[in-house]
């Protein structure tokens, strides 16, 4: 800071020396004012790029940009860091945060704060882009965070929750960051109506986060999907998961999650619509599973599952299984590669439906198998199997298949 | 005409033609003639290129065979059995032929009308009796007027009427100058119309000659039991 | 070349006659017509359309292909004795039965589309994908019929290896195939394998529909190794090749029997 002062000095002294001219600075710098704010002042940051990072807010306070103001880390350092109750964020474009493989630097963070509302600002080619530890009721709105890193290692995530509670995410966009929304150790977080697209590795990370939901939200084209670990009662409804392709990929994937609920979703284009390990009693209705390399793929360990008036359609594979163990319940469901007949017209399918093909059980030991698919030679194994199963598990069958999808609600 | 030079052909272990010189005047009418199994066809057909050779030379008009398909155009073939596309009628098989063969055919309108076709000119041919697509078969042979006629066994599976007025058109034929060849069983059919006599046994040619020939040859009264002397002769030789 | 259009154009007339091409063309629209209508959109119509193509059309082709030629051995005879050359003859004779059933095929397919519409834009590269391949099966399987129809005379016995021979493209070949993949599963088989499908051109035909309907699942393989392979210009041209070479290696063949033949 001081030499600072030496520079302004410096201009002055300058100006009147050199051309006779005097110079006023009329605007503090935006610390300054900072520093000089009241509690619950409002600032207007107008226009101008401040580079002066990083800013730090100690005291309640109302940030508003107006025409545009850009906070530039210039790629060495964060960008603003709120340590204090009841700070609201509005408006502004963050850029630059630091990349650092030691520190997780972020454009904004929040640490050990209450009732915060972030909205309407722009995020670019920042390492992490909203940080939040230790943080509480608070709103992250309408951001609009981008990125366009290629490595994982010096990409952070664009929203970031760590031991938070009561939080609420709407309408964010982001892309490009390493996970697009990274929840751990997360009390009641709502997670609504995001776009979450081409980032690097998950478009939702999610551990240890009990009693959340997440709805709404689109999912799309990330580099290992959405991964939902370690948790209960999470709530999954009318999110969309699209396009997220590669070996190692999930529409979503959850691992020991309990007692939770994925409804109204639709899984369209995954490699992989909802891969299961180790997940107990989790209920799946009302689901569409669109164009999927894998409808779902479950892991023997997995008990108790219930999927029930989920539609399965255009799916190379409806559903898979690690072994002829199976603990789940299919019951109700729409199969487009169902084929029996309903003599008593109750809209119920007369013959039970199993949606394991032998060859998925192939593929599943010998991966380059898969270039058989739709081989008639293949199918006539898949019918034989279906007729009598020795390989795949005799109880996975749906013995209510409906003859007609399920209408989306 | 057609110069037949050393033809040799077998069909697998079965030797067929073996060593045939023949020498077919042109302007005549030429009957070959042999047992069942005695290379008749299969000669007609190596003189068509229907059947590829083994060894020897066929000469057509003075032209050596060498896969040219156009020496063709001077003859005129009517095979054993005529069948044809199912579907299409005689005005289109002719219409097609005619395409085929550069646009211009001879008016047979008498024929047609000695032959009673001129009512099946629009049916399809598979719905033809057998004696009436051997009408055909004839008509087509000779629509293009060509200089060399070859007939496998053409008067078989005629009524008697067709047969007639067939015999009198090769007679007509020969006489406008055209060469005819055809293969026959029926004796008298032959002393009735042959200039020359070909006789092939085992594939070779063993008769080559006016009829009367083989009449003074053997002391016969007709060509039947000449024909039958010389196969007894041969036999026992 | 204007002797093998006549002989064409003459071989289509008689074809049309024959009905089978319009039946061809008709199960084709009736069924294609009846999925859109009952079995729900283009997508899924297209699915059930993908495995018809890849069962019928090679299966009719090498039957009718062989039935037609020993059908018209009279025929072929006739136009023999005529001044028509046998590469010219073959040539017509082939082509006046493949572009009739590819064309009826495509048409047959196509035109429900034109009249329904499609669910979404990469059901109009399917579409285009599948009529493709099953043009170039209808080219490559008449091809074989016709060799074999012309390197065996008896009929029934010519029927009986165009079916086996369909069987063997069709299921056995991929069943070896399975079977190296397991015997072999501790290497890496992936390039054995696509060398394998180059072999067998209705694998050709099945993996360029696959590309198209199941690329979430192809990604979903480990490196994505075919979906690499035969999405990559290499890979295309390498399959194009390969089917080029199928349609035109039965057909050289059946062309030098046809030539050297006694009819």
């Amino acid at each position: 800071m001081r030499h600072r002062h030496f520079f302004f000095l410096f201009i002055f002294v300058s100006a009147v020396f050199l051309h006779g001219k005097t110079w006023v600075v009329k605007t503090p710098t935006l610390a300054q004012i900072i520093t000089a704010a009241e509690p619950f002042d409002t600032i207007i940051v107008d226009g101008g790029i401040h580079r002066n990072t990083p800013y730090e807010i100690r005291k309640p306070l109302v940030l508003i940009g107006e025409n545009g103001p850009v906070l530039d880390g210039g790629g060495k350092t964060e960008i603003l860091i709120v340590h204090h109750d009841s700070v609201v964020i509005r408006d502004l474009t963050f850029q630059n945060a630091g990349i650092s493989f030691v520190d997780d630097n972020a454009a904004l963070r929040i640490e050990k704060a209450s009732h915060i509302r972030v909205e309407n600002n722009r995020f670019k080619d920042n390492f992490f882009a909203v940080y939040l530890a230790q943080a509480a009721q608070c709103t992250i709105r309408n951001n609009h965070i981008t990125a366009s890193n290629i490595r994982e290692t010096n990409s952070g995530n664009g929203i970031h929750l760590w031991y938070c509670e009561d939080i609420l995410i709407e309408g964010n966009q982001v892309s490009g960051q390493r996970d697009g929304i990274y929840f751990e150790f997360v009390m009641n977080g709502r997670i609504r109506n995001n776009l979450s697209e081409n980032n690097l590795r998950y478009g939702l990370h999610f551990m240890f986060s009990d009693t959340c939901e997440y709805t709404e939200n689109t999912f799309r084209n990330n580099g290992a999907g959405v991964a939902v670990m370690y948790t209960e009662a999470v709530k999954m409804h009318r999110n969309l998961f699209v396009d997220n392709w590669g070996s190692a990929s999930y529409g979503l994937l959850l691992k020991e999650i309990r007692d939770s609920e994925i409804t109204h979703n639709i899984f369209r284009g995954n490699s992989v619509g909802i891969y299961t390990e180790s997940s107990n009693r989790v209920m799946v209705s009302q689901n569409d599973f669109l164009e999927n390399g894998w409808g779902v793929k479950i892991q023997s360990s997995s008990l108790e599952n219930v999927f029930t008036a989920n539609n399965f359609i255009g799916n190379s594979f409806d559903i898979a299984t690690a072994g002829r163990q199976n603990h789940s319940r299919f019951d109700g469901n729409y199969w487009d590669k169902y084929t029996g007949y309903d003599l008593d017209r109750d809209g119920v399918g007369d013959v039970a439906f199993r949606p394991v093909r032998l060859f998925a059980y192939i593929v599943q030991q010998n991966p380059p198998a898969l270039i058989l698919m739709r081989s008639l030679f293949v199918d006539l194994l898949d019918r034989a199997e279906r007729l009598l199963p020795v390989i795949t598990p005799p109880t996975l069958q749906d013995n209510r298949p409906l003859m007609e999808r399920v209408n989306p609600l | 005409m057609i110069k037949i030079c050393e033809l040799y052909k077998s069909f697998g272990a079965l030797q067929v033609l073996t060593g045939v010189n023949l020498s077919i005047e042109a302007g005549k009418i030429t009957a070959i003639l042999g047992p069942n199994g005695s290379g008749k066809t299969t000669l007609i057909k190596s003189i068509l290129g229907l059947v590829k050779p083994d060894r020897g030379e066929i000469q057509v008009g003075g032209e050596v065979l060498n896969g040219d398909c156009r020496y063709r155009n001077a003859i005129g073939y009517m095979p054993q059995i005529g069948r044809f596309p199912e579907n299409l009628s005689m005005q289109d098989l002719m219409k097609m032929l005619t395409d085929l063969r550069g646009g211009v055919h001879r008016d047979e309108n008498d024929r047609l009308a000695q032959f009673s076709l001129h009512q099946e000119m629009d049916k399809p041919l598979g719905t033809l009796s057998g004696g009436t697509r051997q009408k055909v078969s004839a008509i087509l042979a000779m629509l293009f007027n060509p200089k060399i006629l070859i007939l496998d066994e053409p008067t078989s599976g005629l009524d008697p009427v067709a047969s007639s007025v067939l015999k009198d058109t090769l007679v007509t034929e020969r006489d406008t100058g055209k060469t005819v060849i055809f293969t026959s069983h029926i004796m008298s059919e032959v002393e009735e119309l042959a200039d020359v006599v070909v006789f092939l046994l085992d594939g070779k040619i063993q008769f080559h000659g006016p009829p009367d020939e083989i009449l003074r040859d053997t002391g016969e009264a007709n060509l039947e039991r000449g024909i039958a002397r010389i196969m007894q002769d041969r036999a026992t030789a | 070349m204007r002797t093998i259009g006549k002989i064409i154009k003459y071989e289509v007339r008689d074809i049309l006659r024959s009905k089978f091409v319009l039946f061809y063309f008709i199960f084709f629209l009736l069924l294609t017509e009846g999925l859109l209508r009952f079995g729900g959109g283009s997508t899924k119509t297209l699915a059930s359309l993908s495995n018809v193509v890849l069962l019928v059309i090679p299966l009719m082709a090498i039957i009718f292909g062989a039935m037609y030629l020993y059908h018209s051995r009279e025929f072929t005879e006739l136009l023999l004795t005529q001044p028509v050359n046998r590469h010219q003859l073959f040539t017509g004779l082939y082509l006046g039965l493949a572009v009739p059933l590819g064309l009826s095929f495509g048409a047959g397919l196509g035109l429900p589309f034109l009249f329904h519409g499609f669910d979404d834009a990469g059901d109009v590269m399917l579409l285009l994908v599948m009529i493709g391949s099953g043009v170039f099966l209808t080219f490559i399987f008449t091809a074989l019929a016709f060799w074999i129809s012309v390197a065996y005379n008896e009929r029934v016995k010519g029927l009986g290896i165009s079916i086996v021979l369909w069987l063997f493209f069709a299921v056995i070949y991929d069943g070896l195939v399975l079977l190296v993949v397991a015997w072999f599963a501790d290497y890496p088989l992936e390039k054995a394998v696509i060398t394998f499908t180059l072999f067998n051109p209705l694998d050709l035909a099945r993996i360029l529909l696959l590309l198209q309907m199941d690329a979430s699942a192809l990604m979903g393989y480990t490196g994505a190794v075919f979906q690499r392979f035969f999405g990559s210009f290499w890979g295309i041209s390498t399959a194009a090749t390969a089917l080029m070479v199928w349609t035109v290696m039965p057909f050289w063949m059946g062309m030098r029997k046809f030539t050297q033949k006694d009819f």
